[in-house]
């Protein structure tokens, strides 16, 4: 262990310096890449910098920009940061290129499960994955005798002892901010359904027996949490469990860390995470899986995006992984699962299925965030304001050209 | 002043006005009577994605887009005529649920929700800003000269501030246990969620859009005063006028015009109403005209955007605000034509 901790404490020495030396090439050509700006990124990017001569732009807004700026020719950058929803409309334009031979000369290295394939075709390289799934505070559950939840029953069950027990200010948080945090809410729950979003004509199919059961379980659970939780996204849901206001959240796996920093976390060891629950007897965790990876550029020289991709490599191998093992729950080869990861691995095993992202499904989360709110202010009955989302999404859907 | 330089000094400005205003405004028209679409066909996709364990693939029907020879994805416009518009108005759903006398199910519908929402706000904002500007003048215009500069100072503060900025520092006041939620719920003695209903939301957003906005009618205001004749003033005095009766029919029919202006500036405003969405994240509760036209331009995360719907509906705002504007406008160009200007 402490071994293990001096080599970290070396690599991260190297990278602060911006040392040269952990690349196996030197980079004489200019290579660019966009991406969003959180912690995984940094590292990335970092360990890409080492090589020399590379622009590395950090941008949250990176999904506005990407498809315009690898549409143009030459492209504006060489590499991009994706998820599974932001690499749809590059993959949709044609803006990036396969990646089969670029692979096969230098990616020998990378995990069969880091490939991102559509039609057979490499598109991506996926470095890292991200999950909702259940944290709680093991303390405040072990006092009061109960189990860790393990399905949505049992955790409204859990909540209600919790209440009673007066032991926190609100049993349960929940990234329910109206928009994409409350319309990924639905998502993760109506998977937990089984539910489908469309059918095969691609015309929207929520406004059924299991739209209205997720509806119904978020209402049940709104109940327990800060009356306020429909301006609550992930950070303000984080700060609560940090600041001990509440005992059990499905919460992003890129935000377990958080709750061990001592800097910040009053609870640091008292939260446990563990898989995302099921709901309705179903068997599938009510939650999907996202990855984020890197794609390159389809307007650009070959030679170049031979260069690019070989930078990209650099970013994304094991002494990367070893000085940032915490920032993420890597995919790439050297990885340590921590406890913080333990939920995330949980979930995933138990069957969680990858967000189902499309150009239609990215119209229907627009529709699902904006729609939503009604039912849980009590406006609209469920299956009115599922009608209404419907009705929503057919519109947007014929406006775009993707529904006849 | 002769024609030439005449031409000469407003000649930039209305180039940058034909440039900058009138050219992307007939763009915008054009497009709202247009719907621009990528050419699809259906196709069935196998994709694989990331697991822990393995990778796991699906197989799913999706649209794909179209190329050319050349490669350039493959793009048809059609015109639509009105019915971009029609979809933002809902027509058909407004008139069934006014026809079954439900304003409940009128007001569900996004664009009377919004319209609801943005006229309300507008017309009592409106009241409020033109008060506690003249309040605040006279204030100041009756303050010591030694400290009027310190109050000058401090009352303009919060229209310096950006408009957003602002919003997000009332927002952090009272959202969850906010300083301010604190010390209401400290005085109730009551648990206060002010974040978690539509009224309280509202109330915050006509007291932060007067806080910000009363200080430039103070400006206008301050500025006025010091223009009233002192003489009919005095005679006023003379006259046995209370302070109350020289404001009514000294000072406020002095400052008329001003006080138009005042008006016809905040009613453009308040109308476009966004930031208080935007700050206090109100969509779950509470929209505005201007925020449903950002929602539709707004890309999500595949790229999508619904620039048509977005144009009829910033054309709809335009018609708005020059609606509200009307009676205001048309006793101004009566004035001027009756010589009283």
């Amino acid at each position: 262990m402490k071994f293990k901790s001096i080599i970290i404490a070396g690599a991260l020495s190297v990278m602060s310096t911006g040392a040269m030396a952990d690349c196996a090439f030197t980079n004489v050509n200019t290579v660019k890449s966009l991406s969003a700006a959180f912690e995984a990124w940094k590292a990335v990017t970092s360990a890409m910098g080492e090589c020399g001569n590379v622009e590395a732009e950090l941008d949250q807004e990176f999904r506005t920009k990407q498809p315009e700026a690898f549409a143009a020719n030459p492209s504006l950058y060489h590499i991009g940061g994706v998820a599974n929803s932001t690499a749809v409309p590059l993959i949709d334009a044609g803006t990036i290129r396969p990646l089969d031979d670029l692979v096969a000369k230098y990616g020998q290295h990378l995990k069969p499960n880091q490939l991102v394939v559509v039609d057979g075709k490499i598109m991506a390289i996926a470095m890292m994955v991200n999950a909702q799934h259940m944290m709680y505070r093991n303390d405040i559950l072990a006092d009061l005798g109960i189990e860790a939840p393990q399905t949505y029953e049992e955790v409204l069950a859990a909540a209600e002892k919790i209440k009673a027990a007066g032991v926190v200010d609100y049993p349960l948080g929940g990234t329910y901010k109206t928009g994409w945090n409350l319309a990924e809410e639905f998502v993760n729950m109506y998977m937990g359904f089984d539910g489908a979003f469309f059918n095969a004509d691609l015309t929207p199919s929520i406004n059924n027996a299991n739209g209205v059961a997720a509806l119904e379980m978020m209402k049940k659970l709104t109940a327990y949490m800060d009356p306020e939780y429909l301006v609550s996204d992930s950070t303000y849901v984080q700060q609560q469990f940090q600041q001990g206001k509440i005992a059990m959240a499905n919460l992003w796996a890129s935000r377990a860390a958080a709750m061990d920093n001592a800097e910040e976390s009053q609870v640091v060891g008292k939260v446990t995470m563990s898989t995302a629950p099921t709901v309705g007897g179903g068997s599938t965790p009510a939650s999907t899986l996202w990855w984020d990876g890197i794609v390159i550029a389809a307007n650009i020289s070959d030679s170049a995006a031979d260069n690019a991709f070989r930078v990209a490599m650099e970013g994304l191998d094991k002494e990367m992984v070893q000085a940032n093992n915490d920032a993420a729950v890597w995919l790439v080869d050297g990885y340590e699962p921590t406890a913080a990861a333990a939920g995330a691995f949980a979930t995933a095993e138990n069957g969680a299925k990858p967000y189902p992202a499309s150009k239609q499904m990215s119209l229907m989360h627009t529709a699902l965030g904006n729609g939503i709110a009604a039912y849980l202010t009590g406006e609209k009955s469920a299956s009115a304001a599922l009608a209404d989302i419907e009705a929503a999404y057919t519109t947007a859907a014929k406006e775009g050209g993707l529904l006849n | 002043m002769n024609k030439k330089t005449f031409a000469a000094f407003v000649g930039p400005s209305v180039v940058m006005m034909i440039l900058f205003i009138a050219i992307p405004l007939i763009f915008v028209l054009i497009q709202s009577f247009q719907v621009t679409q990528p050419v699809t066909e259906l196709v069935e996709v196998e994709k694989c994605t990331p697991g822990f364990t393995g990778q796991i693939c699906e197989t799913k029907i999706e649209t794909r887009q179209m190329f050319d020879d050349a490669g350039n994805p493959l793009r048809q416009t059609k015109f639509v005529g009105f019915d971009s518009y029609n979809k933002v108005l809902e027509l058909q759903r407004a008139g069934a649920a006014l026809a079954e006398g439900s304003i409940k199910a009128f007001l569900q519908i996004d664009f009377w929700k919004a319209l609801r929402f943005t006229l309300t706000f507008t017309l009592i904002t409106l009241p409020l800003v033109l008060g506690v500007g003249l309040l605040i003048a006279l204030a100041v215009n009756n303050a010591t000269q030694r400290i009027k500069g310190p109050i000058i100072f401090i009352s303009l503060l919060p229209f310096i501030i950006t408009p957003v900025i602002g919003a997000l520092a009332i927002r952090w006041l009272f959202i969850g246990d906010g300083i301010l939620t604190a010390a209401i719920e400290w005085y109730l003695a009551r648990d206060v969620a002010l974040f978690a209903q539509g009224w309280t939301i509202e109330l915050m957003m006509l007291f932060y859009r007067v806080w910000h906005v009363a200080p430039f009618a103070f400006v206008v205001f301050y500025a006025g005063l010091q223009t009233v004749n002192q003489d009919t003033i005095e005679s006023a005095i003379i006259d046995g006028a209370s302070r109350f009766e020289r404001l009514r029919y000294v000072i406020i029919p002095h400052m008329m015009p001003l006080v138009v202006f005042v008006a016809l500036i905040h009613l453009m405003d308040a109308y476009r109403a966004f930031e208080e969405i935007v700050g206090f994240s109100s969509q779950a509760h509470i929209i505005s005209l201007q925020w449903l036209t950002y929602d539709f331009l707004q890309a999500d995360d595949s790229g999508n955007r619904s620039i048509s719907r977005a144009s009829a509906s910033a054309m709809l705002t335009m018609i708005g605000i020059v609606l509200l504007l009307f009676p205001l406008l048309r006793k101004t160009w009566q004035d001027y034509r009756g010589g009283k200007i």
